[in-house]
């Protein structure tokens, strides 16, 4: 387990949890008994530390790298999935992961970033940084979705759309652009989450949706902390103080009426906890994409577009 | 050249001189080639350098004024809510937002027109990049909406001249939400039949270009303009890649398929003239029947269609 600067505590009462263990095997009953106060004081500790994360926390929870990606709540939720590769045009970008698959009984088009979780994957993903091929395929498959009557499942995680001379060349900007405006063309339900990092242009892209469901820790951000304070503040040390500023948590986002859900984490974060983040988030996308059954495609998409133009209208300030 | 010499150059200059009497920088420096122009030289030129032909920076006036025919209107637009996340970096936004206003004379950074161009009536958004860089917050957001149901009012095309570096930090998640509310202020114009011309001017970034601005039934670029997703240093920084020459400029766009045409300022409005007539007045040969929509009731009441001479000329039908 990798633990953050801020689970220090935590993870030394932790390793002298294990130590404890280690020595009795669990025969001596005062240690046991030890075990099971420190077990306490462990609990406690991680209850009130993730109880007020700060923003700038968030942003070191929602990277977190144990947290589950979007490939393991593919291989947890969706049965059947059947990857579908390539945009037609230039090449299958697989910092977006898609294809057809089944979600609790539904067939549905899941399309989401994924970032890897060890060297050789994160360099094959490219970190979840996409291409204009990437938006292309995203694009392919909500088509695809519209055509044959299924629903769409997003899962957004990504720092930003990939920065580079290839992508630019290639026409970075109108694959975003063309990518939300399939979002809002399409006459199916789409429902996006973001499960770790929500970065800009690259996130919106696939979250132009009915629903947008966000976890707990997760994060959702016009810029990264790191790029505004290196703009705002001249240094990117200030991250923190952008962060706060920038008001990228779930809870800003929903208080800002830019988010519909968040989705509860266990305690001490998704990291900690994977299979019961999965479900509850699973949970979470059944209930939405209940909601938008029996509608018909046009007042679906109209509903969605007028979602998006009540955005800043009111309930703010 | 009737409307330069009899319209443009009056108009900049009252524009120029409502400002000031006596302009104390009667000597401009051309930010390309350090030449020194003078005011009158530039004003005639459109501020396009005499020397080496570089293209600046216009202000929605000068713009509006260059695209139009005389008279054209600029329409007051939506006030969204200020600052609403309060934003506060080195300097508060309500500050930075209060400094912009009092140097445009602008409460954001874009004005939105309707009137004629050629005789065809338009309705045109141009930025300010004096404004806070033009960057895209709520109130650019309301105002490019503002402009799209007009243009659907009017029945007219619109023309959006962006020139921005991107969405507004300051506003936050609202800033980028201004993406796909962009994106369906482009689709209410689309959807209604009417052209949705786009003239990217420098610069044309981030969240901006990855929006509305790529979205264009035509894309025309004015020369030498900056015009991409990734901003250059942001690029150099994280991926270490040198840059190729002219990277993310009208003319790398031309050659990879980006943009239609990258257009001289001189003829931008003969150009726009002609894409707009070749649009709205097909001509009778061109003129296509327009069968009723698939769901709509007419078609289910097997009424015989009207025969169509090529030509575009329909005749009804005859007993026989
Ligand atoms: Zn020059």
């Amino acid at each position: 387990m990798h633990f953050l600067e801020f689970e220090k505590p935590i993870a030394e009462l932790e390793s002298k949890i294990d130590e404890l263990r280690h020595l009795s095997d669990g025969g001596d009953i005062n240690i046991a008994d030890e075990v099971r106060k420190l077990q306490d004081k462990v609990d406690k500790l991680l209850r009130s530390t993730y109880a007020k994360l700060t923003p700038a926390q968030k942003v070191q929870v929602a990277r977190h790298p144990n947290r589950p990606h979007c490939l393991d709540y593919i291989g947890a939720l969706i049965t059947d999935f059947t990857p579908l590769a390539g945009d037609r045009l230039f090449a299958e970008d697989r910092a977006i992961v898609g294809g057809l698959g089944r979600f609790r009984g539904r067939s549905v088009v899941v399309i989401g970033q994924e970032r890897g979780h060890d060297t050789e994957s994160r360099v094959r993903h490219n970190f979840g940084m996409a291409k204009p091929e990437g938006y292309r395929k995203a694009q392919r498959l909500m088509q695809l979705a519209d055509r044959f009557h299924l629903p769409v499942v997003t899962l957004v995680d990504t720092a930003g759309a990939f920065p580079g001379v290839s992508a630019e060349e290639r026409g970075q900007a109108e694959a975003i652009a063309k990518s939300i405006e399939t979002c809002l063309r399409v006459k199916v339900p789409i429902v996006a989450a973001v499960i770790g990092e929500g970065g800009s242009g690259g996130a919106i892209a696939i979250a132009a949706a009915d629903r947008v469901l966000m976890l707990e820790h997760a994060i959702y951000s016009v810029i990264s902390p790191e790029g505004c304070a290196s703009i705002l503040w001249r240094s990117a040390a200030n991250a923190a103080d952008a962060a706060q500023a920038l008001r990228l948590t779930a809870q800003d986002l929903k208080e800002l009426g830019v988010i519909d859900r968040i989705v509860m984490e266990p305690v001490g974060g998704a990291h900690r906890r994977r299979e019961d983040t999965i479900n509850a988030l699973g949970n979470a996308l059944e209930d939405a994409l209940d909601g938008l059954r029996g509608q018909d495609g046009g007042s679906l998409r109209h509903g969605r577009r007028q979602k998006f133009l009540e955005i800043g209208q009111k309930g703010l300030g | 050249m009737n409307w330069l010499t009899n319209f443009v150059r009056p108009k900049i200059r009252a524009l120029v001189s409502s400002k000031k009497d006596v302009p104390d920088n009667l000597w401009h420096k051309c930010p390309s080639c350090e030449a020194m122009i003078f005011h009158r030289d530039l004003e005639e030129n459109l501020h396009v350098c005499q020397h080496c032909g570089f293209h600046m920076r216009l202000d929605p006036p000068k713009r509006l004024a260059m695209l139009f025919d005389p008279n054209f209107q600029t329409i007051e637009l939506p006030k969204p809510i200020v600052d609403p996340l309060k934003f506060r970096d080195q300097k508060r936004y309500t500050d930075r937002l209060k400094d912009a206003q009092s140097k445009t004379g602008r409460p954001d950074a874009i004005a939105v027109a309707h009137g004629k161009i050629g005789g065809h009536a338009a309705v045109v958004a141009a930025f300010d990049f004096g404004f806070m860089g033009g960057s895209m917050g709520m109130a650019v957001g309301e105002g490019l909406l503002a402009a799209a149901k007009l243009a659907v009012l009017q029945q007219a095309p619109l023309i959006v001249v962006p020139s921005s570096g991107g969405a507004r930090m300051q506003e936050g998640i609202l800033s980028l939400m201004q993406m796909p509310r962009t994106v369906i202020a482009v689709e209410m114009v689309k959807e209604a039949g009417l052209p949705y011309i786009v003239l990217l001017t420098d610069p044309t970034t981030g969240g901006v270009t990855a929006s509305f601005a790529m979205l264009g039934d035509i894309h025309i670029a004015e020369p030498g303009a900056q015009i991409g997703f990734a901003g250059a240093r942001v690029i150099e920084s994280t991926i270490r890649e040198t840059l190729p020459e002219g990277f993310q400029r009208s003319e790398y766009l031309l050659e990879h398929g980006m943009v239609d045409m990258v257009v001289h300022r001189k003829d931008l409005r003969g150009t726009l003239i002609r894409l707009v007539d070749l649009l709205r007045r097909p001509g009778p040969g061109a003129e296509v029947v327009r069968l009723p929509k698939a769901d709509s009731p007419e078609r289910h009441m097997a009424r015989p269609m009207p025969a169509v001479i090529p030509g575009g000329v329909a005749e009804p039908p005859r007993p026989d």
